[in-house]
């Protein structure tokens, strides 16, 4: 068990092996003795469950940005968190103006689209100017480079936004048919939460169509399979890069929406970080560079950033469980990465890719 | 050159620099730095910005036209354009936010979208394609450029001005860039775009002159405004050296005076002048010396330089010591960190982690307050080494998953790390054990032979022989067998562990050390501040640090320290840039590796992962 290929002893091998134990233990241990003392009844499991989605359906949408990027150009675009953040932010003042007009309530299904598409459209140009004027120059220089310059315009977008619309947080107005909740038994799911998770899956099937059947997404598909090919069939590749930075700016600006109508604490500059690294854990999850997995991946870290906590963090008897979402999610990007790089879904990456 | 081809040119600069004082103007940057005099009632940081900008890039413009042989006079119309565009997006922003021309605003947003659309179904025309597809190209750009300009129409016609929106343009940037004309509005745009265009032109005849005027000029006004916006330092350390009286004729408050202002261009274009007739000629004397007599010279320079090291807490004072110590704890860091990515080429942007460990660690170890373990039993001198040890210990634990992993992986692996620290830190779990968000405090100051070292003046010496120490153990280390391993571990990771080298041994090693300096910069900054708090150990702390190496030059040990001293002492002495500190660095990340990847002091063997000809190879457009 401890041995690597070559049949020698390898204590990074048993290191990792050691680790993986004890976290093996760590979460029977505190899922049994949650379950046992019956602290949290069947409806509120549902409740967290249904919370979890929701939230992993946004963190999907932001995760397809960073598997069609990396699909292609095989590179983390470490500021599409910020791309997320522009179209949320500056979304708000539009729904501000239409709820100030009495639209948002009179047709509010119309309003949201139109959110969509304004904030879509405003990521959708942020991402292709980053790609412009920060990536294309330095295509095909060594891995870290663009990394690096991700970083970059990552921090340099934040302050950029915080400059424009200024530090303080700004809540969406609310809309009133969002409210509510459904009741099924003793079971109560809010609105909100099954209309986060519709309209992600109707953006999600938008995506699969365009993917799967139009000349442009198959030309997406054909840059990512070999970029040189691709070329000589006569495809323009930087139109094609471009447009695939623009198709995720336009999910993750989708996702800004959805995420700001139902944040309490209001949208602001620094809200696309976190969402940023948790929605790439997301994408490596379900096996980055993998339209599906991305999906899937999203679901998987909302739910288990719902339940995690509850189930095992309060059943080793850590208090405050809850704080400890953030944690839960950045443990589980580091133990994928160690554990399963390919993802859920994911073939065997090759070493280029890994 | 074509005369086309010069002209786009010259439209190309002129709009970059117009869009570069325009989105300074929105982010609020001209006005904080407005509130910066350069000289007193004459000139602020803020119309340096303004008119530095055209100047800088006519002058820029002007050296390319003349290089391929256009005649002055052309240049100068250049400078004029570059100028007069400039002004231009600013003045069309002065226009929308005025009460009177509200309506060019509405009427431009509503027509923007059928004159692009109209524009780039004219290019697919262009380009050949069919009636159908041009006519499909116009209608989904309307609508797409539609939504997003009715959208705006429609707030900023529920908010009534642009500010409810853009919340710095408002009355402060309107005085600036109008120079006070807010009540006259085409005064003040007139004045803007004759300001403009003045620096523009000037740029143009600057490049024009003959080198040496030219060159006593350009040092004369670097140095002025230098001074000039760097007056609050300057002062504070004249204040240590000189009367009362010659420093307010100098200064009034933290204003370099307008008397003093044109002695100190006078005196320095003089000495530019100097330098400029007579620099060439001790330059190539010194490289005639022989070798022995140069290093004499050299080691004269050495034992000067470490005399001024010793001294300059005398010569600066309080505050600047106190900036000193910070710049210190990030040379410090930056060294360390440098083991990592410089050395080992591995990105870590979990760097904080050790930071936190190092702080924490002697925080809870030496407080004498209710969350001190020990209550005055440990002195900071005994747990400096405990707080390495520790950080060497975080650095080992968290290395040994993230051994398999490579580049970005690596990266994002380690940004994790960061963040579930900081989680922690501010967890209620860990809260009886580090305070959480209060943090752990009355941590006491160091004591020195009984003598307590309370003031940054002292802390100092403690922070330049930490930083000294370092940079003696990283020079040592670039030569050693392990510096040798990690190069190769950079340069090519697979090739390094055919060539027999234990490649998970050398990276362990390499984040082990970078770790040590990280938890006695931490050390040492949790005794400055006396409190230790989750709040100070945030990602920020890692971005700080991986922007000096990249700025300084990665892998080089000159570069870091240079990249600290500007990288982190800028922001602290002129306060107006703090609040744009993250901005400038991120723009001076992307810059930087389309740029100059080697950095600003690049390392001799400067790395591979980085490398200054790395041009692309699969690029899509060759």
């Amino acid at each position: 068990m401890f041995r690597n290929k070559s049949g020698e002893f390898s204590w990074v091998d048993f290191t990792i092996d050691v680790l993986r134990v004890l976290i093996v233990l760590a979460v029977v241990v505190g899922a049994w003795n949650t379950l046992s003392s019956g602290r949290i009844s069947l409806a509120q499991w549902v409740n967290l469950l249904a919370a979890g989605l929701s939230q992993g359906s946004i963190y999907a949408l932001i995760a397809l940005g960073y598997t069609l990027v990396y699909g292609i150009l095989l590179m983390i675009n470490f500021a599409h968190g910020e791309v997320f953040m522009a179209g949320a932010f500056s979304a708000f003042f539009l729904a501000e103006a239409l709820n100030r007009t009495g639209f948002l309530n009179e047709q509010p299904l119309l309003s949201i689209l139109l959110m969509f598409m304004f904030a879509g459209l405003i990521s959708m140009t942020v991402a292709v100017l980053v790609e412009r004027i920060a990536y294309r120059p330095l295509r095909g220089s060594p891995r870290l480079v663009p990394l690096i310059t991700a970083i970059g315009a990552s921090f340099f977008l934040q302050y950029a936004f915080r400059g424009l619309y200024g530090s303080n947080f700004k809540a969406y107005p609310q809309v009133r048919a969002l409210q509510g909740a459904v009741q099924i038994g003793d079971i109560s799911i809010p609105v909100a939460q099954i209309f986060v998770f519709c309209s992600a899956l109707v953006l999600m099937f938008g995506l699969h169509w365009l993917v799967e059947r139009t000349r442009i997404g198959k030309a997406m598909r054909a840059v990512s399979e070999n970029k040189e090919v691709a070329r000589l069939m006569g495809i323009d590749i930087d139109w094609v890069i471009l447009f695939t930075f623009g198709v995720g700016g336009f999910l993750a600006g989708a996702a800004g929406v959805i995420n700001g109508l139902f944040r309490p604490q209001g949208v602001n500059f620094y809200m696309g970080f976190i969402p940023g690294i948790k929605a790439f854990t997301a994408a490596v999850l379900g096996g980055i560079g993998n339209i599906p997995g991305a999906m899937l991946g999203g679901l998987f870290l909302g739910v288990i950033e719902a339940i995690g906590p509850n189930l095992v963090l309060a059943g080793l008897g850590i208090p405050g469980a809850n704080q400890l979402k953030d944690v839960i999610a950045f443990t589980m990007l580091v133990l994928v990465l160690i554990f399963r790089p390919q993802g859920i879904l994911g073939e065997r990456l090759s070493e280029t890719k890994a | 050159m074509l005369a086309s081809e010069a002209s786009r040119r010259i439209l190309r600069l002129g709009l970059l620099s117009g869009g570069f004082i325009l989105f300074a103007g929105v982010i609020g940057m001209i006005a904080a730095f407005h509130e910066r005099e350069v000289v007193d009632d004459f000139i602020s940081l803020g119309q340096v910005l303004l008119l530095a900008t055209p100047f800088i890039t006519s002058y820029m413009a002007a050296t390319r036209l003349l290089e391929s042989g256009e005649s002055p006079r052309l240049a100068l119309a250049g400078g004029l354009a570059i100028g007069v565009l400039s002004a231009l997006p600013t003045v069309i922003l002065l226009l929308f936010n005025s009460d009177d021309y509200r309506y060019l605003l509405d009427a431009s947003l509503k027509l923007l979208p059928f004159v692009a659309a109209s524009y780039l179904a004219w290019k697919s025309h262009a380009q050949g394609n069919e009636p159908r597809q041009v006519a499909a190209t116009w209608l989904i750009a309307a609508l797409l450029i539609g939504i997003v300009s009715f959208g705006f129409a429609l707030i900023f016609e529920v908010k009534g001005d642009l500010r409810g929106v853009l919340v710095n343009v408002d009355r402060d940037w309107v005085e600036v860039v109008t120079f006070d004309h807010r009540r006259e509005l085409w005064t003040g745009i007139g004045l803007l775009l004759a300001a403009s265009a003045g620096a523009g032109l000037s740029g143009v005849i600057m490049r024009i002159l003959p080198e040496v005027p030219r060159r006593a000029l350009l040092y004369g006004l670097g140095i002025t405004l230098l001074v000039g916006a760097f007056g609050e330092t300057v002062r504070l350390i004249l204040q240590e050296n000189l009367d009362r009286d010659t420093l307010r004729a100098i200064f009034r408050r933290d204003t370099l005076r307008q008397n003093a202002a044109a002695m100190l261009f006078i005196i320095s274009t003089f000495a530019g002048f100097l330098w400029a007739m007579f620099g060439g000629r001790a330059q190539s004397e010194f490289a005639a010396l022989d070798d022995s007599r140069r290093h004499q010279v050299r080691n004269l320079g050495m034992l000067l330089f470490a005399a001024l090291l010793l001294a300059l807490p005398w010569l600066i004072g309080r505050t600047l010591s106190d900036v000193a110590v910070t710049i210190g704890i990030f040379v410090l860091m930056g060294l360390g960190l440098n083991i990592a990515i410089g050395l080992a080429g591995l990105l870590d942007l979990g760097y904080v982690t050790n930071y936190a460990v190092g702080a924490y660690i002697l925080a809870v170890l030496t407080s004498i307050g209710p969350l001190g373990l020990f209550k005055g039993t440990f002195t900071f001198w005994s747990v400096i080494p405990i707080a390495l040890l520790a950080a060497m210990f975080a650095g080992f634990i968290f290395a040994v998953p993230v051994l398999r992993m490579r580049g970005d992986y690596l990266a994002i692996a380690t940004l994790g790390f960061g963040e579930i620290i900081g989680k922690l830190a501010l967890s209620d779990w860990l809260k009886p054990l580090i305070g959480g968000a209060q943090g752990v405090q009355n941590i006491p100051k160091p004591f020195l032979f009984a003598t307590e070292l309370k003031n940054p003046e002292q802390l100092y010496y403690i922070v330049l022989v930490a930083s000294l120490v370092t940079l003696f153990v990283s020079i040592r280390l670039n030569n050693s067998r392990s510096g040798r391993q990690w190069m190769a571990i950079r340069e090519d990771e697979d090739v390094a562990t055919a060539m027999g080298i234990d490649t998970a041994r050398a990276k362990l090693l390499a984040f082990t050390l970078s770790a040590a300096t990280g938890g006695v910069a931490g050390a040492i900054f949790a005794a400055k501040v006396g409190t230790v708090f989750p709040n100070s150990f945030t990602v920020f702390i890692s971005i700080n640090v991986l922007s000096l190496i990249i700025v300084g030059g990665i892998a080089s040990n000159p570069g870091i320290v240079v990249g600290a001293v500007v990288l982190i002492g800028m922001p602290e002495l002129l306060r107006e840039f703090s609040d744009f500190r993250f901005l400038m660095y991120g723009a001076l990340l992307i810059l930087m590796m389309i740029n100059r990847p080697q950095g600003f002091i690049p390392s001799k063997l400067v790395m591979h992962e980085v490398h200054a000809g790395a041009k692309p190879k699969v690029s899509a457009s060759d």
